[in-house]
């Protein structure tokens, strides 16, 4: 694995980590983390660092859909134009092209379920090339990037001398 | 009233139990403390090894194994110490599944000693080596190792303990608590001394997977010292798996077939469903074993190129997840700096003479903790020794 996979896949588990830290941990120099760092910065490999939230534990009422779409791609633009007029909105938290039944997965974000039905249709559904939507509502947050939700049970500390 | 003093075994009785029970009292009351001080990995057992055991359950595998544990497993074992050792066994007659690697140490000892052989146990090491020696009427013959000879047995120090009544040499490497490793070139050296004699080799090789660098050499890889190597080891440390209490033994037949009477008697198996997980981890495993190592060596320069900036004076051990920091230039003994560490800055670690008298003047801090933890403790040692440099006990 390259020094750079290999920084990728530490900052990926754990942004917070220094360079000092990710220095010792692969073998390269605080200067050397930083350049490399830096260069995947600018040359967005490394577009962001975000908080893992469980907005369930916080006072802020949220709710998370996932709606499948489905679109008639746009002759010389494939699916790429009607993608960037959904993924503009900032209630659109992630987004893909699928391959199989339906075209793309949005997820979207919001208040409450009528913020979110009033996104789908009055944003979504009417936008021209968009043939059909269906919205799945996310119960429960179980795992999210590696990152398990619920609280864990910790063993109790018992006295061992190993 | 029976007098309790007069029915308990004398050999028992002998026993001295671990003085470092102290500190473990002190931490459990202690808010926003850092342990360094145990020795097992901070990762839960992967998932697909607990879920192997939790299916063996549903699936009601509930009843006794062969004695010397499921024929599967052991055939999984054959074949892992093939794949990554480099090493032979035959899983029918030269292989027994213990209840952790403790287990293979106690039941060797009392297959090989009687009263009047002698053991050499280098020191420091962990600590059931000369309570188990002892307890079959051996006598323990300790070794001090040493800090510059990278705490390796070295073929001058066995010459001078050895004698016509060694039995057998404990080879605890990758060491507990010092790091330590031998390579091949040192087990040429050990193989030149004990030409000739019968002396049997009894190898721990617990941290076997968690070797830095280098790729682990067994006793047992060795030719001339092959036919005289009880080797144990286990899924403890390998694949997290601790509680699970899974080790085994593998020797000359001869050897094992006594063994196994021991075994047979004194726990007839090794628990089911922790055999059914281990089979798991040794088919599907190797991945984990990877995983952790990688995570382990990282954490593992980190907290030597941080002993060593803070003034406390750190060799690179080259397996285990421990670090065994010189503590000399603080002027403190080794008890005195980690009671004061402790409730000065609550950081706990080990103070080397827990496992030896030679391991006066040196600490043992285990890694096997999440990097937060590692930064937090580093910070906070360094604070304390600005404290030692204040007051003027440390010299650097």
């Amino acid at each position: 694995m390259s020094n750079t996979t290999k920084l990728l896949q530490l900052l990926e588990s754990d942004c917070t980590l220094k360079p000092d830290q990710l220095a010792a941990m692969t073998g390269l120099s605080v200067q050397e983390v930083e350049n490399t760092v830096r260069d995947l910065e600018e040359r967005k490999a490394i577009l962001g660092y975000q908080a893992v939230v469980d907005w369930d534990k916080t006072d802020r009422e949220a709710v998370t859909a996932l709606i499948e779409v489905k679109v008639v791609p746009q002759r010389g633009d494939g699916f790429d134009r009607i993608a960037q007029r959904i993924y503009q909105y900032d209630e659109v938290e992630s987004m893909y092209l699928m391959s199989g039944a339906f075209d793309f997965t949005v997820i979207i974000s919001g208040r409450t379920l009528r913020e979110v039905s009033q996104f789908v249709s009055d944003k979504l559904a009417p936008l021209e090339g968009v043939t059909s939507t269906a919205t799945h509502f996310i119960l429960q947050k179980y795992k999210e990037n590696h990152t398990v939700f619920e609280k864990k049970e910790e063993q109790d500390k018992e006295w061992i001398f190993v | 009233m029976i007098d309790y003093s007069k029915v308990l075994s004398a050999k028992v009785k002998e026993i001295r139990p671990s003085g470092i029970r102290k500190f473990f009292d002190l931490l459990q009351d202690m808010k926003g403390a850092i342990s360094l001080g145990v020795g097992e990995p901070d990762f839960v057992t992967p998932w697909h090894i607990r879920d192997a055991g939790i299916y063996s359950l549903e699936k009601g595998f509930t009843k006794y194994s062969s004695n010397a544990g499921l024929v599967a497993l052991r055939r999984e074992i054959a074949r892992y110490l093939q794949r990554r050792f480099d090493l032979s066994y035959d899983y029918n007659t030269e292989m027994i599944v213990t209840v952790g690697g403790s287990e293979a140490i106690d039941i060797a000892m009392r297959a090989l000693l009687d009263p009047g052989d002698e053991v050499i146990i280098p020191m420091p090491s962990y600590v059931c080596y000369p309570p188990l020696t002892e307890m079959t009427g051996a006598k323990a013959v300790l070794v001090e190792t040493r800090a510059e000879d990278e705490f390796k047995l070295t073929p001058e120090l066995l010459r001078q303990h050895i004698s016509p009544k060694t039995k057998l040499i404990v080879l605890p490497f990758p060491n507990n608590p010092t790091g330590g490793i031998m390579e091949k070139a040192d087990y040429d050296a050990i193989a030149q001394v004990i030409e000739g004699t019968d002396i049997m080799l009894l190898s721990d090789e617990i941290y076997a997977e968690l070797t830095y660098g280098a790729h682990h050499y067994s006793p047992a890889n060795h030719p001339q010292l092959y036919e005289r190597t009880i080797l144990v080891n286990g899924f403890s440390k390998s694949h997290a798996m601790t509680g699970w209490r899974m080790g085994y033994v593998c020797g000359p037949a001869p050897v094992i077939a006594q063994m196994i009477k021991l075994h047979q008697f004194a726990i007839m198996c090794a628990p089911t469903t922790s055999q059914y997980a281990a089979l798991e981890a040794m088919q599907n495993g190797d991945g984990d074993i990877e995983m952790m190592r990688e995570e382990y060596d990282g954490r593992r320069r980190y907290v030597v190129e941080g002993f060593n900036r803070i003034g406390l004076p750190c060799r690179e051990p080259k397996g285990a997840f421990y670090a065994f920091p010189d503590i000399r230039p603080t002027g403190l003994d080794s008890d005195t700096f980690c009671e004061r560490l402790l409730r000065e800055e609550k950081v706990a670690v080990i103070p080397g003479n827990a496992f030896g008298e030679c391991g006066e003047g040196f600490v043992r801090c285990s890694y096997a903790s999440s990097m937060h933890d590692l930064e937090e403790a580093l910070i906070r040692m360094e604070r304390f020794l600005n404290k030692l440099r204040d007051e003027g006990t440390m010299k650097d």
